[in-house]
């Protein structure tokens, strides 16, 4: 392998991607768009619920509760609602998330210590809120029942002798402490910054190059490089490199735009985040050059490369979908899928400001995946010329 | 009106003869409901947690064992200290730790608030949250029980409390499947009757055949009509596929009106040819059309659509941007007709405003259009 002759294709292959310059800016601005799309559209922190309240108690008890509801932070009133309201005319106009009805025998049933039961609509079409909002929902209820016991507790045992004693025991409810590592604030930008990078790489390498080659079959200029003195090797490296150096420029923006636009910030180190990124896309340009070798158009060309390596990069991945929650066999797919051993790499590095060692086995698939995907690109294409 | 039929006909016939589109009309949805029926499941359960008990008594098992049986903690190992927990979660074997300090369980016998500690990997801010409600839900529980417990001074007389009846309406299993499955329609329909339109456009360009069309004595507007017209048939195929497959194969329920789906459908394809000539106009190349669709056009409309990710999550300036996006209103369509079972009186702003837009865009891209062909 000649390095005058890889140059050589290199350079032609910039100056090609320079001359497009639509689509060399589709590859460098993506990721910034992107970034602001994830950062800003995709949250998964649901807030100000549409929340009405239908009171048919309307004691102090019952506006106790609503305030509850309200002061807890997640819960926006909207409406106060009269008894016998048409609820199924309100969530279908998206008027209300959720509907809490307290009944009529509310606030005598707290001051007798009997269980008060109150109800809550929700409206079950976003499924992923509505779960969460039931949550929250538990939550506020929760504290609000403990503040009752607690009420009734603390007046009744003031009457009796050992008083005090009664109210220490009353006020016994589990001291709980969450504390969240890595992420206190649970923003989502933080946790999507790395399934992003892992995203746009694999758009980035994959796509161009598979169509960088498929283009010149297109034109029938393939045939007169093969012609040329150029040996294989040399072609697919002066080929390749020009758009893992895209790639890695489209890295640093993402890294950059995170940094400066929500904050997100590299705790590892730089050395190791070049050097999983440098592996990830080794494999990532390899599986271009093999779909190249399968692709006749580039139609052709993008609608395998975007099925096969974009939808899996994004939804087999665990950049926005847990793998967790998937069915088995889903499971079993995503061990295929080299965005996921990456992002797991990406994510420690990033977020929680890991080294490279606890993630061998990551790392480990990662290589096999590229010596795997370039070798069988390289004997395909090889073959080829023949 | 001959001659339209005949650039229909045409349109059809170069359809037909292009192998490639078989497979993009069919197997694409097909894929895109697999993948986003079985991999899309924000439903966070057994989550792996690092148990820590320091106490070893019979209440710290019981509380351990009140997390375990709730379904959605499940225990991958057990240290003695809070100092080990670190590598658990730096390579993800456990998500959760639960903390038991060593007086738990004569806390819990002398009556003092026991201290539970919980440390959640945050990587994950969306799990971490449902996790660490439900954490928050089982210790509210247990306390509560404990302030309940008999024998306590007061708990005889503190019965009591609030109890949350929740009713889900629409989708009562809180199934995110019901959530995403109908969502195919609409990232379907962009695909086939936004993309597909541009790059048929722009190929006759690139091949050079849109001058000898142009030179025929066909209208522009017949030209138009008839180049659009076969993708709004094989829009509202793929339409009845995605609505079979979801309603049969995922069971999810159509509970309003197909023919109001149709209609409606109908008036979204106003929007996504607009789109699709709008780009085609804006292009030279195929490859550019793919891309600019894709990812200019496709991938923020849907992400500003509301259709994966609920708009009252996002920040107020971004909400106000989201009414311009026609997607917004057709997901509005989609899960006001599947699943609560809407008709027109709940739909009609929605339709409105997608009859609206897409005029819009129709007239500004044959407007463009025309002046490309002088």
């Amino acid at each position: 392998m000649k390095l005058a002759k890889v140059r050589a294709i290199a350079v032609k292959e910039y100056r090609q991607a320079a001359r497009d310059p639509l689509t060399l800016g589709m590859l460098l601005g993506l990721p910034t768009m992107m970034l602001l799309l994830y950062g800003y559209a995709v949250n998964f922190d649901v807030r100000h619920i549409r929340l009405a309240i239908e009171d048919r108690d309307k004691s102090a008890a019952s506006r106790d509760l609503a305030s509850a509801f309200v002061n807890s932070g997640y819960f926006d009133l909207v409406a106060n609602l009269p008894a016998g309201s048409d609820l199924a005319r309100l969530t279908e106009r998206r008027g209300a998330a959720a509907i809490l009805i307290v009944p009529e025998s509310y606030g005598r049933d707290v001051a007798a210590g009997r269980t008060a039961r109150v109800q809550m609509v929700l409206d079950g079409a976003d499924a992923n809120t509505a779960t969460t909002v039931l949550g929250y929902a538990e939550a506020v209820a929760g504290e609000a029942s403990v503040a009752v016991v607690r009420a009734a507790g603390a007046s009744r045992g003031a009457g009796a002798p050992g008083g005090t004693a009664a109210a220490a025991v009353a006020a016994a409810p589990i001291d709980y402490e969450p504390r969240v590592w890595y992420n206190p604030e649970l923003k989502t930008t933080q946790f999507l910054v790395p399934g992003l990078i892992g995203f746009i790489l694999m758009l980035t390498a994959v796509l161009s190059t598979a169509m960088s080659v498929v283009r010149e079959k297109e034109r029938g200029t393939m045939e007169q490089l093969r012609v040329s003195s150029l040996s294989p090797g040399e072609l697919l490296v002066g080929k390749t490199v020009p758009y893992l150096s895209i790639s890695l420029a489209a890295t640093v923006i993402i890294l950059l735009a995170a940094r400066i636009l929500f904050g997100v910030v590299v705790r590892g180190s730089y050395f190791d985040l070049f050097v999983i990124t440098f592996i990830y896309l080794v494999g990532a340009l390899g599986f271009g050059l093999l779909v190249s070798s399968i692709a006749d158009s580039q139609a052709m060309a993008f609608q395998i490369g975007a099925g096969t390596s974009m939808l899996p990069a994004i939804l087999l991945s665990g950049f926005i979908f847990p793998i967790r929650s998937m069915p088995i066999a889903v499971q079993v797919i995503t061990y295929a899928v080299p965005a996921r051993y990456f992002l797991v790499v990406l994510r420690g590095v990033i977020l929680k400001g890991a080294g490279l060692a606890p993630y061998g086995r990551d790392i480990a698939f990662l290589l096999a995946y590229a010596v795997a995907v370039l070798g069988l690109a390289f004997v395909r294409l090889a073959r080829k010329e023949v | 009106m001959y001659g339209l039929l005949r650039v229909i006909v045409k349109e059809l016939f170069q359809l037909r003869h292009d192998r490639r589109m078989i497979p993009v009309l069919v197997a694409g949805p097909l894929i895109q409901m697999l993948a986003l029926g079985y991999a899309a499941n924000t439903d966070v359960n057994r989550v792996p947690t690092l148990l820590v008990d320091q106490d070893r008594t019979p209440a710290s098992r019981a509380l351990t064992d009140r997390f375990t049986a709730s379904g959605y903690f499940s225990l991958v190992g057990a240290v003695d200290s809070a100092d080990q927990v670190e590598p658990w979660l730096v390579d993800g074997r456990a998500q959760v730790a639960l903390v038991i300090p060593g007086r738990y369980g004569e806390d819990v016998a002398a009556g003092r608030p026991p201290r539970v500690q919980v440390l959640a990997d945050g990587t994950d801010a969306n799990s971490a949250v449902v996790g660490l409600g439900y954490a928050s839900k089982i210790l509210g529980d247990v306390g509560a029980e404990l302030v309940r417990r008999p024998g306590a001074p007061a708990a005889a007389a503190a019965g009591g409390g609030v109890e949350l009846v929740p009713r889900v309406w629409y989708n009562p299993d809180l199934k995110s499947r019901w959530f995403y499955v109908p969502a195919v329609l609409a990232l379907v329909l962009m695909l086939v009757v936004m993309m597909m339109p541009s790059m048929a456009v722009v190929r006759e360009k690139e091949i050079g055949t849109l001058e000898q069309i142009i030179v025929t004595p066909l209208a522009p507007w017949q030209l138009i009509v008839g180049k659009l017209a076969p993708f709004v048939v094989i829009g509202l195929v793929d339409m009845l596929l995605v609505t079979g497959v979801a309603r049969w194969l995922f069971g999810v329920p159509l509970r309003g009106s197909l023919l109001l789906l149709m209609l409606l459908t109908l008036l979204y394809l106003l929007n996504t040819l607009g789109l699709g000539l709008l780009v085609s106009t804006l292009v030279n190349t195929q490859q550019q059309a793919m891309m600019f669709s894709a990812f200019v056009v496709m991938v923020p409309m849907i992400y500003l659509s509301g259709l994966l990710f609920p708009i009252e999550n996002m920040p107020h300036a971004i909400q106000i941007v989201t009414y311009a996006v026609p997607v917004r209103y057709y997901a509005n369509v989609i899960r006001g007709i599947f699943l609560r079972g809407s008709g027109l009186a709940a739909l009609w702003p929605d339709a409105l405003a997608l009859l609206g837009i897409g005029a819009f865009l129709l007239t500004l891209a044959s407007r463009r259009f025309r002046k490309s062909l002088d």
